[in-house]
């Protein structure tokens, strides 16, 4: 059988679309894992131990478990418990937690990072624990940390992919559902990939551009 | 929670997880495979394989895994290319993880003092003579290092392959957990057998570390 | 009640502590307002300590510290402690041997940032002063730099013009110049002085000797954790009566 990519492109909209739900779950999900992982880093860092254990607990669950087997659970076990969410914000949700404990080690690691010579300054002025936190620490360590947390972004938005399987109609989902009217799997999987890897491309060169700028005030 | 249900799938899925096991096991090696030529490409003298290897890590490293997987499995008959599911994840698991390795072993070695290199070319050594016996070693405890990390990275990736229909950890624990309607318990004992494998594999990295690693005064 | 005739620093026995290793061992010390006082001694003799006490950076264990005639180390506890310690803390300027200056806001945002958020002055409002005092550091053109893009020497005087902009009732310096480059160092002392030349209360860590001997009017010189010797600096820099201070200064003037 030869390949024949003419089949595509009557099925753009269908690809759009998912493209689009594709966009829109990554800043979800990106935002859900930058506050979420701020603030885990920030519980594990300086809260009681009450709070701090259930998050060391969540972390150690999360990091030692595969994604798609945590979209399972989410999925199917939110339903058991009686709790039912649309798929689309299941799945947003669990995205967003998963990469939000690994934003969490990034931003624990950076915050310990922050010159304790600024807590110094900042308490000299007269500033208090949590003024200091606020206006040096954080903005601090997020300005060293921004560059990997916007990696995470990136292997985030891959895993995107990983939501058609509870049913989201993302970019995989769109390309099966135009593969089953066509049985022409190899082309649109491939242009699919190729769609990936170009807003790929372009959040890396932002990336880049980004760090280059935070480096200028590092 | 019900701790019969527990009790009677724990063997069916000690026997997925045997499944999950051989997944990494095959893909890891053949992972360090592709990465090792990569880095060898990397670093070659031919502007056209380093250009190969950059493209290769670049397209690996930007697209989907699973969609890199349904590519060579769905896509793959028509090119004449008809693999079984556990055969094409191994396949496509390995080239993907041998691009992140692969990155992992050029920092390394890049994190070596290139006085070293200057070094021991002045000593009369060869470009690869170099390599192999001043800067792979120097760099070998941080290759470790990164090793260890995507290993665990694909462990979990591993279960990507449910979706083409092979039954290991998570195929399991979604299919009990569709057949009884206790997606808790399924998934749970899921999730307890992934544990345990992730802090056999971290371990056996930490293992590793210190047998070759970075505490034995070696710089890294 | 504050009158004329009121120390600006009063210090009573101060005791400071680190487990069994007694750092400061009972420091007496009076600074009359406009008057400069410069600590001087070895390495490793308190000094630091001793300032980091006088703003609670490290709170002493005994002793008292009086601030214009308020008393600094109170007793109390939880919320009510903090208020008390963060609003010292504003009527005291200190610089720190590196700088901290905050790396993510500009030389102008570090001098405004306190003024804004603890004592509610209005943006415009701290703007304008901030300016005012950038310009007597001699940094009205480096207004919206980044301390990355500062030298040394800028980077301690915009550190001088951002404790000034909280409006201090007394500066305290710990080695203001030992992390700089030695042609570095002037840029600083001439801010320094000028200060003394207005009149400012300031108390001095410094091992420059002909610096401390320059401003001063009146030096310590500290040892183990006790003030061995003190007096005006022609006295105690010139004529030391004590052997130990005859022999730091004997190292110290010649290297
Ligand atoms: N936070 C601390 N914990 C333990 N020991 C300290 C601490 N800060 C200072 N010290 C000790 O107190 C002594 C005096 O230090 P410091 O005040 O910095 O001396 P100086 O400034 O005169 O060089 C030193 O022996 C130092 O090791
Ligand atoms: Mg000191």
């Amino acid at each position: 059988m030869m390949l024949d990519f003419s089949v595509v492109p009557p099925y753009a909209g269908v690809l759009l679309n998912g493209l689009l739900w594709t966009l829109l779950i990554t800043a979800l999900a990106t935002t859900i894992a930058t506050v979420c992982g701020i603030l885990f880093a920030l519980i594990l860092l300086y809260a009681p131990l009450v709070l701090r254990w259930p998050v060391r607990f969540i972390c150690f669950l999360i990091m030692g478990t595969p994604l798609l087997l945590q979209l399972f659970l989410v999925y199917y076990g939110l339903s058991q418990v009686g709790v039912n969410l649309p798929a689309f914000w299941t799945g947003v949700a669990a995205l967003g937690l998963h990469y939000a404990v690994y934003n969490a080690q990034i931003m624990r690691t950076a915050i310990l990072g922050v010159d304790p010579g600024q807590t110094e300054a900042s308490r000299a002025l007269g500033f208090g624990r949590l003024a200091t936190l606020r206006h040096f620490i954080l903005p601090q360590a997020l300005l060293v940390a921004t560059p990997q947390l916007g990696n995470n972004t990136l292997i985030l938005l891959k895993d995107t992919a990983l939501l058609s399987v509870i049913g989201i109609t993302e970019l995989v989902l769109s390309s099966q559902l135009s593969i089953s009217r066509t049985f022409r799997p190899f082309e649109f999987y491939l242009t699919i990939a190729a769609l990936y890897y170009v807003i790929n491309l372009g959040m890396e060169w932002v990336l880049r551009r980004l760090a280059r700028r935070l480096e200028a005030i590092k | 929670m019900d701790f019969e249900l527990i009790l009677r799938i724990t063997p069916f899925m000690a026997e997925a997880a045997w499944m999950t096991v051989q997944l990494f096991a095959v893909t890891l090696i053949l992972g360090l495979i592709v990465a090792s030529v990569l880095t060898w490409a990397g670093f070659s003298r031919s502007a056209l394989l380093r250009g190969f290897a950059r493209v290769y890590i670049s397209i690996m490293r930007g697209t989907p895994l699973l969609v890199q997987l349904f590519v060579l499995y769905f896509g793959g008959p028509q090119l004449g290319l008809s693999l079984d599911a556990f055969t094409a994840g191994c396949i496509c698991f390995g080239l993907n993880i041998g691009a992140y390795i692969s990155v992992g072993m050029r920092g390394a070695i890049l994190a070596v003092s290139p006085g070293q290199t200057e070094a021991a070319r002045a000593l009369g050594f060869g470009r690869a003579q170099t390599m192999r016996f001043f800067i792979l070693p120097q760099a070998a405890p941080l290759i470790l290092r990164s090793v260890g990390v995507n290993a665990v990275i694909l462990l979990k990736s591993t279960a990507l392959v449910s979706a083409i229909g092979v039954v290991e950890l998570t195929a399991a624990g979604q299919r009990f957990a569709n057949a009884t309607y206790q997606p808790f318990e399924a998934l749970g004992v899921a999730a307890v057998f992934y544990l345990a494998l992730t802090y056999l594999v971290t371990g056996g990295v930490a293992l590793l570390e210190r047998r070759f690693g970075v505490e034995e005064g070696k710089p890294s | 009640m504050t009158t004329q005739t009121q120390p600006m620093v009063l210090l009573k026995g101060i005791r400071k502590h680190f487990g069994s290793h007694e750092v400061l061992k009972g420091i007496d010390l009076t600074v009359e307002r406009g008057k400069i006082v410069s600590i001087i001694g070895p390495s490793g003799s308190g000094k630091s300590t001793l300032l980091r006490s006088i703003n609670m950076l490290e709170p002493p264990n005994a002793g008292e510290i009086w601030l214009n005639g308020e008393l600094v180390n109170q007793p109390l506890t939880g919320r009510a402690y903090e208020t008390h310690i963060n609003a010292v803390r504003q009527k005291m300027g200190k610089v720190f041997q590196q700088f901290n200056l905050f790396p993510h806001l500009t030389a102008l945002q570090n001098l405004t940032i306190g003024p804004i958020k603890l004592k509610g002055v209005s943006p415009a409002e701290a703007k304008v002063q901030a300016m005012e005092l950038l310009a007597k550091v001699g940094l009205a053109d480096k207004a919206d730099a980044y301390p990355a893009r500062l030298s040394g020497g800028q980077k301690q005087r915009v550190a001088i013009a951002r404790a000034l902009a909280m409006r201090p009732q007394v500066m305290l310096f710990d080695e203001a110049t030992s992390a700089l480059d030695p042609e570095l160092v002037d840029e600083v002392n001439l801010v320094m002085k000028q200060l003394a030349a207005e009149q400012m209360t300031m108390l001095i860590v410094t091992h420059e000797m002909n610096f401390a001997a320059e401003v001063s009017d009146w030096v310590l010189f500290m040892e183990d954790g006790l003030v061995v010797e003190q007096g005006p600096p022609e006295q105690v820099l010139k004529n030391p009566v004590m052997a130990r201070t005859q022999s730091f200064l004997r190292k110290h003037l010649a290297s």
